[in-house]
């Protein structure tokens, strides 16, 4: 069990340590921004204040994980999240992309069936990946872990609840969400991989590796869709790259611009 | 239950006496006791106005909630929206129990505001450019919603007095958020401290505006009489004027800011602050939709409103009983 930062140097395991915390953290970053574009765009009031209050604690948990990385002597919380260039980000190539055409001012189009299916997606990962990190020999993430894991129970089962209902209604409702799902598959490999370090970080015991998680993932999605009586490939692939070996799209690059907007008016100065 | 009978058989105007009785003892209506027409109108409108504004009030900040500069402020104006969006579900459901004699419902309200029937309150017509305006925003218009709600906290209505209770508690987090992000920029660069200047000489009109006109004859309507009288208010849009004055000026001065308006000035005799009166004939375009952004923030809400479309039929009734 690693307590400290120190011991993580004294064990060598400071890079894999790194890579993960970066991963975990520009996951939350960007999906609680593409959560919170779509404030006062939902389907109702009720859902906009759900939505919302699920992008927040998202957002939290980034700042949680870029806070360890902080006290880990890898920068500033701040800086990390907010001046970081697109080519330096770890997270899934599904969470960057775009909620629809349009912008979040402007002739917003964005699709609820994909919000549905990415944020279920994503919320699973993300349940297994923290059921895992509980268990993780660095002590203070395996603290963030527990923190995480009594929001993201609500988390979770607010998509499942979403994904259920619009799925097992037979017409447009099913058939988008079914196309979403399809869509969605093309990147959710993205969500379940570790990435290039993924051996350094099981061998230092921070958390289970990619077969084992990517397995679970697919034995809680097969038993929602087979609830919700419908059949589909599940077949998580990453069509449009890897983000957690730097591979990113335009709409990262966007979507930066707009996260670090107000910040590069002035990094140094104190807001 | 013989209480109950006896009342029913009692004439409208006798009713509206007893009504009027229980109002002067200062007891609460419930949703379900009798009430005056004039009375649940008055309700209908102010109430949905206030949670269709509560509403609509998230959009301009909006824009900033990504934007926000850092982690901390990020999370701050995260949660400020998310209560704001509380707060319009919280109202809307009290107009609703209103509504429900008329057979009126939450797709009537939405209607409503798509038509213009429904206002929304001034301030969130305007534009926000700037992260100073965010933080103005919570300072001041959060600041001066806690005066107006304040006022109606010992509202005769009972659930909205409740409701208010809530949102009055929850709007002081709001106020101290925009209190320190502007603390934050006076304090820092010649750019920040301008970012507040800006933005106070911005929304100073918009402010002004907020609390409403002194008489009726300013704007041709005012129902502040009709709140007075049944007991849903205590002061006038003129006494809360003066309030937030008093709170705020000195507020505004102590940060090194100039006031919007030279001539305002306090008049130690009067014990009132004198200013120049906002564009009364501004504020009736404005409230008629015909502000700043009033038209691009109502598409926001009514683009969301058709292309959601098909998950309003997906979860209506019908549906569900499948
Ligand atoms: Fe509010
Ligand atoms: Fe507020």
């Amino acid at each position: 069990m690693m307590k400290t930062p120190e011991d993580v140097r004294a064990q060598g395991h400071e890079k894999a340590l790194k890579e993960l915390l970066l991963q975990l953290a520009d996951d939350d970053f960007i999906v609680a921004y593409r959560g919170s574009e779509w404030l006062g765009l939902a389907p109702h009031i009720e859902e906009d204040v759900a939505f919302s209050s699920i992008s927040q604690d998202t957002m939290g948990h980034a700042t949680m994980y870029y806070q360890l990385l902080e006290d880990l002597g890898l920068g500033v919380a701040n800086d990390l999240a907010h001046a970081r260039k697109p080519e330096e980000r770890r997270n899934a190539i599904l969470l960057e992309e775009v909620n629809g055409p349009g912008h979040y001012l402007e002739e917003p189009r964005y699709d609820w069936a994909f919000a549905v299916v990415r944020h279920y997606f994503y919320t699973q990962a993300k349940k297994i990946r923290i059921d895992s990190l509980q268990a993780s020999s660095y002590e203070p993430l395996s603290h963030v872990a527990i923190k995480v894991n009594t929001e993201l129970y609500y988390h979770l089962m607010h998509w499942k609840t979403w994904f259920k209902q619009l799925m097992t209604i037979p017409g447009e409702a099913r058939e988008r969400m079914l196309s979403a799902v399809s869509r969605s598959m093309e990147d959710a490999g993205g969500i379940l991989a570790l990435g290039p370090h993924e051996k350094k970080m099981t061998e230092a015991g921070l958390i289970e590796g990619e077969e084992f998680l990517k397995k679970r993932w697919l034995h809680e999605v097969e038993a929602m869709c087979d609830d919700c009586g419908v059949q589909v490939t599940l077949e998580p692939m990453m069509k449009r790259g890897n983000g957690r070996a730097l591979e990113h799209t335009e709409d990262l690059t966007d979507a930066i611009k707009t996260l670090s907007a107000v910040y590069r008016q002035d990094p140094a100065a104190i807001w | 239950m013989t209480t109950m009978t006896a009342f029913e058989r009692l004439s409208d105007e006798e009713k509206h006496n007893h009504f009027m009785q229980r109002i002067e003892a200062g007891e609460k209506i419930e949703a379900e006791d009798w009430m005056p027409e004039e009375y649940r109108m008055t309700l209908i409108k102010l109430i949905s106005m206030h949670g269709i504004s509560e509403i609509m009030g998230a959009l301009p900040e909006k824009e900033w909630v990504p934007k926000a500069p850092t982690l901390r402020r990020k999370l701050g104006i995260m949660a400020k929206v998310q209560d704001e969006m509380g707060h319009g579900q919280l109202l809307l459901r009290v107009a609703e129990d209103l509504m429900k004699p008329y057979g009126r419902n939450r797709e009537d309200i939405m209607q409503d505001l798509f038509t213009g029937r429904l206002k929304f309150h001034n301030v969130f017509h305007m534009p926000a450019p700037t992260w100073g305006d965010a933080g103005l925003i919570g300072w001041l218009v959060d600041g001066a919603a806690i005066i107006t709600q304040t006022n109606m906290l010992k509202a005769s209505y009972g659930p909205y007095a409740r409701a208010l209770q809530r949102i009055c508690a929850e709007e002081v987090f709001h106020a101290q958020h925009g209190e320190a992000i502007i603390m934050a920029l006076a304090e820092g660069t010649d750019e920040q401290k301008a970012l507040v200047q800006d933005s106070l000489n911005r929304w100073w009109e918009s402010l002004l505006m907020f609390f409403g006109p002194a008489a009726a004859d300013t704007t041709g309507s005012s129902k502040q009489d009709t709140t007075i009288k049944y007991k849903i208010r205590t002061k006038t849009n003129e006494q809360l004027r003066q309030d937030f004055f008093t709170k705020y000026i000195p507020r505004v001065l102590s940060l090194g800011l100039e006031l919007p308006d030279p001539t305002m000035r306090y008049d130690e005799e009067k014990g009132l602050w004198i200013y120049k009166q906002p564009d009364w004939n501004e504020f009736k375009e404005i409230v008629r939709n015909n502000g700043p952004k009033s038209k691009e923030r109502l598409r926001l809400r009514q683009l969301s409103y058709e292309n959601n479309a098909w998950v309003r039929e997906a979860l209506s009734p019908s549906n569900e009983a499948i």
